[in-house]
């Protein structure tokens, strides 16, 4: 039995999680704090979010996410990949910057048009 | 110039309150916004997990603004940025300067306060030790690191477990830098719970509860360390629980002031609970035709909330405009045991058409509890809750008809079940 705080929503639900009994979720409030919590015991991920280099905007930093969550041990990988990149303005929100970032099947994405 | 709504500050409140107002059909809008462009604080907060409960999706800061600026560029709203508000006068006078268009006093109908808040510093909280630089508001920090790409400094500790703290724990971490500890003088978070688990605990940064920072040291005026010592229920450091840790870092992530300035001088009443105006059910000031919302009215936990509420300040500005004053008597609607303070703080039931909506926050941790509504002596409504606490702001809604039978204020007031 493993006890998680869901971080699905801010509402921050204390789950219990039963690997020994097909992972069945406690103490969720709705159906996706339950697959958060089989997920989060069988393949935990994140949404990775950070910013890239950008030149000609009104900042130097342009904020990037992944379009879907990527695996909690690629994080560090993922930040080293963004450390190689340049953006020149003009750049729409959700314009890809790196597509299937690390062969996850998720897009770096711009979150702000710069 | 003559406007019919001039919105002052142009972050998330802001935006939505002018949408609404346009929406219920109002024209001639400004919204004044000091920085350069629209999106306030939202611009900086690369994170995800904002708009949950308004688009069911989990988007980053600038990705909940951009939504906001795109549906302003639809309509004839005017965005001035650049431009700071100087004062605003009981006559709903708006005196601004900008590099652009110079000293300026445009008149407005209905005026919307969205200035939302600032940092605590640590002149407020009075931290012991040296004045060195590696000490920053963990808000400053952020902004160097997000938008301007200055790391703030690579070993580091962060005082406070509020949520922007929480959030620079997990960026800073991610840019490479190491965080030594989280440290709370409290015995609970003022951060959510998911931050605790998704900025802390996944990178294996220790969070001290009841603990706080006891002396800054320095080396050539740069931070080169701090000690961290327990306290106890009055929240004085226990001798012998030192702990030092060597850090080049200290982020302060302790509390959030609304700034009000312009509401002050303005004549507008303050509530000392909240540091923002007294409201209405409307969210309308003190002064007729002036509203409040967002984060300079009460501080938010979530975005989301406070584009709700500004669309609420939206409308009723533009009820305003088009049929004057609201009228009818007030309850005071009063704090009780548990409760720190309400927004609103008086309600007009002939101005409730269905309900009013009325949030709060407790005073401590509760597990289950009951909220308790209760007027001139007689209770009036109940509502279970399994668990209570400060960093998660309350919402009730009060029917109209619960409304009528209230006698001159409703007090609410939170019971713990006994264990």
């Amino acid at each position: 039995m493993k006890e998680l705080i869901c971080i699905v929503c801010p509402r921050g639900c204390h789950l219990k999680v039963d690997e020994e009994n097909g992972y069945a979720v406690t103490g969720n409030s709705c159906p996706r704090g339950e697959q958060y919590g089989r997920n989060e015991i069988k393949d935990p991920r994140r949404v990775l979010t950070s910013t890239v280099k950008i030149n000609g905007a009104a900042y130097r930093r342009c904020p990037v996410r992944t379009s879907a969550a990527i695996k909690k041990g690629d994080l560090f990988n993922a930040m080293k990949e963004l450390n190689g990149v340049t953006l020149t303005s003009p750049v729409k929100r959700g314009d890809v910057v790196i597509s299937n970032i690390l062969s996850s099947g998720a897009d770096l994405i711009v979150t702000k048009d710069m | 110039m003559r406007y019919e709504l001039i919105v002052i500050g142009g972050g998330p409140a802001g935006l939505a309150a002018a949408i609404s107002t346009h929406k219920n059909g109002l024209k001639r809008i400004a919204v004044i916004e000091r920085d350069r462009e629209a999106g306030g604080i939202l611009n900086q907060c690369i994170h995800n997990g904002f708009g949950l409960h308004r688009f069911k999706e989990e988007l980053s800061g600038p990705e909940y603004a951009g939504r906001f600026i795109d549906m302003l560029r639809d309509t004839e709203i005017e965005l001035l940025t650049d431009t700071m508000v100087l004062s605003i006068t009981p006559g709903k006078k708006v005196v601004c300067v900008s590099p652009a268009k110079g000293y300026n006093v445009y008149e407005a109908d209905s005026i919307i306060l969205a200035m939302g808040c600032r940092e605590r510093t640590r002149g407020a909280i009075g931290i012991p030790g040296d004045r060195p630089s590696g000490v920053f508001t963990a808000g400053t920090a952020q902004r160097y690191l997000n938008l301007e790409g200055y790391m703030c400094g690579q070993r580091a500790v962060i005082l406070g477990s509020g949520d922007i703290g929480l959030i620079m724990a997990r960026r800073l971490t991610l840019e490479g830098a190491k965080v030594l500890a989280c440290v709370e003088v409290m015995p609970y978070s003022g951060g959510l719970s998911r931050n605790i688990a998704q900025c802390l605990n996944d990178f294996g940064i220790p969070l001290y509860l009841s603990h706080t920072v006891t002396d800054v040291r320095a080396q050539n005026g740069r931070l080169c360390g701090v000690t961290v010592c327990a306290v106890d229920e009055k929240r004085h450091p226990i001798k012998g629980t030192e702990m030092d840790f060597e850090c080049d870092t200290l982020l302060l992530s302790v509390g959030l002031i609304p700034e009000n300035e312009l509401t002050r001088e303005a004549g507008i009443e303050i509530d000392p609970r909240t540091n923002g105006a007294r409201v209405y059910e409307n969210m309308e000031t003190s002064l007729p035709g002036v509203f409040a919302c967002g984060n300079v009215c009460h501080v938010h936990d979530l975005v989301d909330y406070v584009s709700d509420e500004s669309e609420r300040a939206g409308k009723a500005a533009a009820e305003y405009v088009k049929h004057g004053e609201a009228s009818g008597a007030a309850l005071e609607i009063k704090a009780g045991s548990g409760v720190t303070y309400t927004v609103p703080q008086h309600i007009r039931p002939g101005n409730v058409e269905k309900s009013a909506d009325v949030f709060f926050r407790v005073n401590r941790i509760m597990q289950k509890s009951a909220i308790v509504l209760c007027s001139g002596g007689a209770e009036l409504a109940r509502f279970r809750r399994e668990h209570m606490a400060p960093g998660e702001m309350e919402h009730i809604m009060l029917p109209a008809a619960l409304l009528k039978n209230a006698q001159g204020e409703i007090t609410v007031s939170t019971e713990e079940a006994q264990a």
